[in-house]
């Protein structure tokens, strides 16, 4: 395999490996935060950082970490790092704080995070496993982003909480549809994000991890 | 089996990883807590506003700050006899860490917790919002147990000390979309308006669960449960009737009742 280039490990996981499209990790938090874009650009924002750092500490330690404890010190600096990341917020945006309040926490438990530690910078460089950290970062963003502007856009006719679309009840003509405001509507646009990515890029498609035997039973009509 | 891997490598790691990452984090800790703490009080002094109906939400630091120090009067009030004291500065008073205190504390006993608070502090703040010399409201904290955690806020009533202005918690972990609706500004629209005692001044405002009939005489004094949050809306409840009661600010209000106040 050749080396990864810092252009590619920075922006495959953009379309081509996309975190969310692709290995469909960190599902939870797309669908918990992206109800406005205000707070899915605050966990975007996070996410990359969080995964960019834990990536070049990791890495930069990587060659002293015996393997027997290798995921504890993985566990051990992303949660420092995510730790940090929220007594910042707290101090600098306490109300966007409030409104994240436990996902901040729970990147400890994102798995883009922890893959990203054990399947690149356990066996990279520092630099690259920065610049691939981010990468995968820049990944979740653009869902995060995508999910956050049509929710809010179609759900409260706001973008950051400025009004775009005049809404029914004030007077405009945008009826809102409540659905997008809720976690399930995420879902549905994940989906549809997935089968738009899969249907440009038919390389993504997987192969089917089994096939279906034919009934096999035959039975005679009374 | 590489020196890597030996057990005495892998302790000292272990103890190296630990003590760099605990020094990292107490320093992020120790360093933003005075701009936390700041922020804190002003988000506290954002919901009394809020709560009492004067906004706070989307105002700027600025705003808030002036406006809570020119419409609200804070005094400190003793629970037990129901009078003010002078003996407290309302500005500095802390009652939360009041109620840790041996000194300025009581032990609940288990039946007379129904809030789920252990310990009760003897004097507590409230906050007034006075026009002409009169009371036009009064912002009681309030506190108690739900399901994860203690749930911190105010309740709001008019000068009748009967009429709810408002009611919200500003501190609390319940689950975000189930217990975490305590925020959601529908239904703590459901508050105001809604009448705390009965004539004979004994608190009967209450959470009801499948709705309020409207038409019921009752409806005055109930308010729709949280839908799938038995508990928090159980927990809610109850700490507005330990509030409210002999335990709470009882004597306050009955002292304010018959002073005409």
């Amino acid at each position: 395999m050749a080396k990864p280039t810092v252009k590619e490990v920075l922006f495959n996981p953009v379309f081509a490996n996309n975190p969310i499209g692709l290995q469909i990790l960190g599902i939870c938090s797309a669908l918990a935060v992206t109800s406005n874009l205000q707070t899915a650009l605050v966990m975007s924002l996070a996410l990359t950082l969080v995964t960019g750092f834990s990536n070049l500490f990791i890495s930069m330690i990587r060659n002293q970490i015996p393997s027997s404890i290798r995921m504890i010190v993985q566990m051990v600096i992303i949660a420092s790092l995510v730790i940090v990341v929220d007594q910042i917020l707290k101090a600098y945006a306490y109300g966007l704080s409030k409104q994240l309040s436990v996902f901040v926490g729970l990147i400890i438990t994102n798995c883009i995070v922890m893959g990203r530690a054990e399947a690149f910078a356990m066996q990279n460089p520092p630099v690259l496993s920065f610049w691939d950290g981010i990468g995968n970062g820049l990944g979740y963003s653009v869902v995060l982003l995508t999910l956050g502007v049509i929710r809010e856009l179609f759900g409260a006719g706001k973008l950051f909480g400025v009004e775009i679309i005049a809404l029914a009840k004030d007077g405009g003509w945008y009826v809102p549809n409540g659905l997008l405001l809720l976690p399930p509507s995420a879902f549905f646009l994940i989906g549809l994000l997935i089968w738009a990515l899969r249907t440009w890029r038919k390389e993504q498609v997987e192969k089917p991890a089994f096939r279906m035997a034919p009934q096999v039973v035959e039975k005679e009509a009374y | 089996m590489s020196t890597k891997e030996s057990t005495t490598r892998t302790l000292m790691v272990a103890l190296a990883v630990s003590l760099v990452s605990s020094v990292f984090v107490a320093g992020a800790a120790v360093s933003l807590k005075p701009v936390q703490i700041e922020n804190r009080q002003l988000d506290k002094q954002r919901s009394i506003l809020s709560i009492a109906g004067l906004g706070g939400d989307g105002m700027s630091a600025r705003e808030v700050k002036d406006l809570f120090a020119s419409r609200i009067q804070a005094r400190v009030v003793d629970l037990e006899t129901g009078a003010y004291t002078d003996a407290h500065d309302p500005a500095v008073f802390d009652p939360l860490k009041a109620a840790r205190d041996p000194k300025l504390s009581d032990a609940l006993a288990g039946e007379e917790d129904i809030a789920l608070i252990k310990r009760r502090e003897r004097f507590t703040t409230v906050y007034m919002v006075e026009k002409d010399g009169k009371l036009e409201s009064l912002i009681l904290p309030i506190r108690g147990y739900g399901l994860w955690s203690t749930l911190h806020g105010f309740m709001a009533v008019k000068g009748d000390l009967n009429t709810v202005v408002g009611m919200g918690f500003y501190q609390h972990a319940e689950t975000p979309g189930l217990g975490g609706e305590v925020d959601n500004p529908n239904w703590k629209g459901l508050w105001p308006g809604k009448q705390l005692f009965d004539e004979q001044g004994k608190p009967v405002i209450r959470i009801v669960k499948g709705g309020v009939d409207p038409a019921s005489p009752e409806a005055k004094h109930q308010v729709d449960a949280l839908a799938g949050a038995t508990l928090t809306s159980n927990g809610v409840d109850r700490l507005i009737q330990f509030w409210l009661g002999e335990q709470g600010f009882g004597p306050y209000l009955a002292k304010l009742r018959s002073k005409g106040v």
